[in-house]
């Protein structure tokens, strides 16, 4: 059967552009939205090297709606009384360059959106923790937010049940790196860096993290806290502080996650039958080469279920070339399946 | 300046927790908030358990308010916050928008914008003031520098709460960390949090205590611990939060009257204080600095 889809749109793929060839190269694989982000703290990914300048930005706007596609921005971090008109230039400038929705998560500035620039759509981010429809109502009967994008952490019922009680568009994440926690509301990189994701776009940053070969084996340190120790034979993985082996009653193990990516392309009929409208691929800090392979699996497993969800199966190619670039080489179906809480 | 006890965030026996709050009722702590903000599976007291507590309380003279719950999933959740919104007898203490929408849209003018909504910035609290807030918890990383800008950008002043004492509630996940460490799933996770009275450490390889592992919540291991920055905290907070642990939380409350009464010292509180807490201080979140750091001014 063909997916009778919500408010008679498509179910959208919605891919990650750190960088301008990224943008290009999810465009030009079947991205049907490119999500990014200023070179600042006004978004969640304020990462050395990651982003876009205004010149930059206005070429990807310009690449991608010539291709008949669409771009938004993320403003999703917090702004605060010091910083509070860097956020509202950004709005300012992506309102004037013609991006088709920005992405917030911050209350006072979907007030300053939807009064400055009326015309500009808005869309609920995951930063801003809506978890229920109650709360998405909020945001949409207060600032007329239009789609809301979900913490990781409801089960495949639970987004059922949101997506029947409201108006708003829903986005789900569909592959990526996986925030174990609820996207802001944690502080833990906070606590041991003093850099957050709801104030700073980072997470674990790279100017805190310390690699050391020692006789333990190789440690990697944030900010001076141990978060894991490598023996010889192990590939050593980035210290995102979640994603450690610490000890607890005298066990040493991954005490809050693994390593492991999401992934939930076997779930896919079961999203497009709920209702969703737009899947979202994690990753604006990874390389073009990862947005390419992500995007063009993810456009044919899209296509595939839409035009007929009853038969749809999991390509064996499809789940290889995303095991490839998966965080270590592994994958979740994360909060949608229950066990995993 | 008043001393609120923040939430219980721990699962305790039933009998521990209500004498627990019989002994809240002589203290000296002026706001008292009540009710599962962690875990819906916990169940020792329910809502009409928490309200029969709060009336007590109450009678004490206390000011009472029901705190909802930080992570809202299912309808049942719901089903609490709606029954916790149409009660009138407390205030409330909303943890997410979908608390501030209902109790919005009942026109209530007597609830507390909790520390879990995000508020990093005048124009946000300005809205929520507007919706009904009387006071409003800071979220503990912010710094209160950046407190002392929110302040001075609001077209009217809002009673401002600080968590001042306790382990930082630094994270909120669909996950059970608890469950987790036992093998368990959630849903059959046989409460193993019951009864631990601070959750479980969680040490760095080389032996640091770093978190502690509440259920679905994400703690620090240190304590964070404002005494000693008690001079400029109360030029900016009206209310301090201590939030509740497992031994001598009576003791921490007199600490801070007798601190701010001006009875002893900030130096002196603080130094006193090392005897209720079972690991390191901290403070950098309200320096603006990494939170798990003890920051002393040069």
């Amino acid at each position: 059967m063909t997916i009778p889809p919500k408010n008679g749109q498509r179910i959208e793929l919605v891919c990650p552009a750190g960088s301008l060839p990224a943008l290009k190269t999810a465009i030009d694989h079947g991205a049907d939205c490119v999500y990014l982000g200023f070179k600042d703290a006004t978004n969640a990914r304020n990462f050395t090297g990651l982003n876009f300048d205004p010149a930059s930005m206005r070429e990807g706007v310009d690449y991608a709606h010539r291709r008949g596609r669409k771009v938004l921005l993320a403003l999703n971090t917090y702004p605060q009384a010091h910083n509070w008109s860097d956020w509202t230039a950004a709005i300012d400038r992506a309102a004037e360059m013609g991006l088709n929705a920005v992405i917030l998560a911050d209350p006072g500035l979907m007030a300053y959106a939807a009064k400055t620039h009326p015309n500009l759509r808005l869309h609920l981010s995951v930063q801003g923790s809506a978890t229920s429809y109650e709360a998405i109502n909020f945001y949409h009967e207060r600032f007329g937010i239009q789609r809301a994008v979900l913490p990781r952490v409801l089960s495949l019922a639970q987004v059922e049940q949101v997506i029947g009680r409201t108006p708003v568009e829903i986005e789900v994440f569909g592959f990526g790196g996986l925030c174990v926690m609820v996207e802001g509301r944690c502080a833990l990189s906070a606590y041991a860096t003093g850099e957050s994701p709801n104030c700073n776009g980072a997470c674990s940053p790279g100017k805190h993290v310390r690699w050391e070969q020692t006789p333990k084996g190789m440690e990697t340190r944030l900010n001076g806290i141990l978060i894991d120790r490598f023996d010889d034979g192990e590939r050593a993985g980035y210290p995102t502080l979640c994603k450690g082996r610490f000890d607890v009653n005298g066990e040493t193990y991954y005490a809050i996650e693994e390593p492991t990516s999401l992934n939930t392309l076997e779930l896919l009929p079961t999203l497009a039958r709920a209702g969703v409208s737009a899947i979202k691929i994690e990753g604006r800090q990874r390389s073009p080469a990862y947005v390419a392979q992500v995007t063009k699996v993810w456009r044919a497993a899209l296509d595939r279920v839409m035009a007929d969800a009853d038969n749809f199966a999991v390509q064996p190619a499809w789940m290889a070339e995303l095991n490839k670039v998966s965080e270590g080489q592994s994958h979740t179906l994360g909060a949608y399946y229950r066990p995993w809480k | 300046m008043k001393l609120a006890l923040g939430p219980l965030l721990y699962y305790w026996p039933r009998q521990a927790t209500l004498d627990f709050y019989a002994n809240v009722a002589d203290s000296a702590a002026d706001i008292v908030y009540l009710g599962e903000t962690v875990c819906s599976r916990r169940h020792e007291l329910r809502l009409d358990d928490w309200l029969e507590v709060a009336g007590m309380l109450a009678a004490a003279g206390k000011e009472v308010l029901l705190s909802t719950q930080a992570l809202i999933e299912s309808e049942s959740d719901l089903k609490t916050l709606r029954r916790i919104v149409a009660q009138r007898d407390f205030g409330v203490e909303a943890n997410d928008m979908g608390a501030v929408r209902l109790l919005a849209e009942a026109g209530r003018q007597d609830w507390v914008a909790g520390p879990t909504l995000n508020v990093f910035n005048p124009i946000t609290l300005e809205l929520l003031r507007e919706s009904g807030a009387r006071r409003w918890v800071m979220a503990p990383e912010m710094s209160g520098e950046a407190l002392g800008a929110l302040q001075a950008g609001l077209p009217q002043a809002l009673e401002t709460e600080v968590f001042a004492w306790g382990r930082l509630p630094l994270a909120h996940s669909a996950r059970c960390f608890t469950a987790r460490h036992f093998n368990l799933q959630k849903d059959t996770c046989e409460f193993r949090c019951l009864g631990m009275s601070e959750g479980i450490l969680l040490r760095t390889r080389e032996g640091e205590p770093f978190l502690t592992l509440n259920g679905v919540q994400t703690q620090s291991a240190r304590v964070y611990n404002l005494l000693g920055d008690l001079p400029a905290v109360r030029e900016r907070a009206q209310v301090l939060r201590i939030s509740p642990q497992g031994e001598h939380t009576a003791a921490v409350v007199d600490t801070f009257r007798a601190a701010l009464d001006g009875r002893i010292d900030p130096a002196g509180a603080l130094a006193a204080s090392a005897q209720w807490m079972n690991e390191a201080p901290c403070n950098g979140f309200w320096h603006g600095r990494p939170g798990v750091e003890q920051y002393v001014a040069a």
